[in-house]
């Protein structure tokens, strides 16, 4: 009886201290249960560390309300000697402003130095990846540029037309983020010549681009870009062959700019001229040392920020 | 005998269970603010879905949400705060399981202010470590709002403040709570 008794008092005790050890977990538990957590989309984020993964865009849209000022420069020939500083003296380039409208629809402009050419374009992102229910992303890419250079001289009654100066370019962007340090994405892309040099080739070129990057640290990531084309391989640019785009890269992020520098066989810096229009090979070893610098702006501060700063709590 | 032990046994659970007060919230606000003083921008990140519960008898308080709903004034704060700080896909949560040591200086069943000392242990970034802080109680008939202020290190939570940020991010976060639980 008395060893029933001390038993029976053990297990009691034993319940109690279990009890009290266990509290916390079942505190948590029971908020669960009585308060289920509101199921929220898990979205990726982060499939690309800027807006174009080299010289074309990623899926990567700016945030809504963000300025992104971007500075592009791909210098000349690195094989061109010592006499042009190994590339250094003939640089194109171009300036561009782009703008978040909302979280999936950025739009933006720019000049750039090679054929005076300005530009602007649209992305929309149709299907953003989430975990468990959508395993890609999906964009829309649209872009119209205009060459700007004085009209070649033409025979006397005949005219050169504005819209001979207007290329389109139109692009579905798929991509996928594998894990934390590689992503991946494939591009169809049609760019739309209103001119071209003769009849033998089509005012369509069809081309297909891969791009990628690899993370290799937090603020480090390597990137690689190629567009390869399905037809109009042939075309001339003033008398040169021309040849699909690759490009690699490495990504620097460093707090609100981000850094790519790049290794590219186009000095072109507008979707027609890269895609369509790359007249350098890297078989040849003519090859342009380049880098974009980005800088965003917050300039519309999101809902819920406005007079946080004072706020006591 | 043995019936006796049984029913004591019984009648402790059963008063238990009917005095053990629950108070819990799913909007708790939780701010931190890891501003350096150098800083020209502030780094300061919101979550407005904290989950917080409070057992009123045994003083026992848990708290817990996910990286991810912290918001930022600025969209690449919370992407480098999620990708190179936090980690946020690797270790989605940061939670905190604690007491309030002084329970019993607490009546919940009258409205009043009180100070409560909370003890203990808070996970961010995987890392847990012992935390001491007050907290103001206040009760307002089936409400008790919680507020508390408290310092974090960055370091020992494993959260490297690169070189080349330190100008504007602190090595130190002031973390700021403010919840409303309601009994349930």
């Amino acid at each position: 009886m008395i060893m029933r008794k001390t038993c029976l008092l053990f297990i009691l005790f034993y319940c109690v201290i279990a009890k009290s050890f266990a509290q916390n977990d079942s505190l948590t538990d029971m908020l669960n249960k009585e308060m289920p957590a509101p199921v929220k989309k898990d979205y990726t984020t982060a499939t690309f560390k800027a807006t174009r993964i080299i010289n074309g865009c990623s899926v990567e849209n700016l945030g809504a309300g963000v300025l992104d000022f971007r500075i592009s420069h791909r210098f000349g020939q690195l094989n061109e000697g010592a006499s042009n500083f190994f590339g250094l003296d003939n640089a194109t380039t171009r300036l561009g402003l782009d703008y978040g409208i909302t979280k999936w629809l950025m739009v933006g402009i720019g000049h750039s130095t090679l054929n005076k050419e300005d530009d602007g374009f649209i992305k929309i992102k149709l299907l953003p990846q989430q975990k468990g229910k959508m395993p890609i992303t999906l964009s829309y890419a649209g872009s119209a540029s205009v060459q700007t250079e004085p009209a070649p001289i033409l025979p006397p009654g005949d005219k050169y037309d504005f819209n001979n100066r207007v290329y389109y370019t139109n692009q579905v962007l798929i991509a996928r983020k594998f894990n934390r340090w590689l992503s991946l994405q494939i591009m169809p892309t049609i760019v739309h010549f209103n001119l071209v040099d003769s009849s033998k080739f089509s005012n369509n070129t069809i081309a297909i681009g891969v791009g990628g990057r690899i993370k290799v640290s937090h603020r480090i990531a390597i990137t690689g870009e190629y567009y390869y084309r399905t037809n109009n391989t042939g075309m001339l640019v003033n008398g040169l062959p021309t040849y699909n785009a690759v490009a690699v890269g490495i990504d620097i992020e460093t707090g609100g700019h981000v850094f790519q520098l790049m290794l590219t066989n186009s000095q072109g810096l507008t979707d027609r001229t890269f895609i369509g229009q790359t007249t350098d090979s890297w078989a040849k070893g003519q090859l342009h040392f380049g880098f974009n610098i980005s800088r965003v702006f917050t300039v519309v501060k999101p809902k819920g920020f406005k007079g946080y700063q004072d706020e006591k709590w | 005998m043995k019936k006796l032990f049984l029913i004591t046994c019984f009648l402790t659970t059963g008063i238990t269970a009917l005095f053990a007060q629950k108070y819990m919230t799913r909007t708790g606000k939780v701010k931190f603010d890891a501003t350096a003083p150098s800083s020209p921008e502030r780094i300061v990140g919101v979550n407005n879905e904290a989950a917080c519960i409070l057992d009123s008898k045994s003083g026992d308080v848990a708290s817990q949400m996910l990286i991810k709903s912290f918001k930022f004034e600025k969209e690449l704060m919370e992407e480098h705060f999620n990708e190179n700080y936090m980690e946020s896909d690797k270790l989605p949560k940061a939670d905190f399981k604690g007491k309030i040591t002084n329970a019993s200086e607490i009546n919940f069943a009258k409205d009043g202010a009180y100070t409560a000392k909370v003890e203990g242990k808070l996970t961010i970034h995987g890392v847990t470590n012992d935390v001491t802080t007050p907290a103001d109680v206040t009760v307002r008939g089936h409400t008790v709002s919680v507020k508390t202020k408290f310092v974090v290190k960055l370091i020992d939570y494993k959260i490297k403040v690169p070189s080349l940020v330190a100008d504007k991010l602190s090595k130190e976060a002031t973390v700021t709570l403010d919840c409303d639980l309601t009994q349930k």
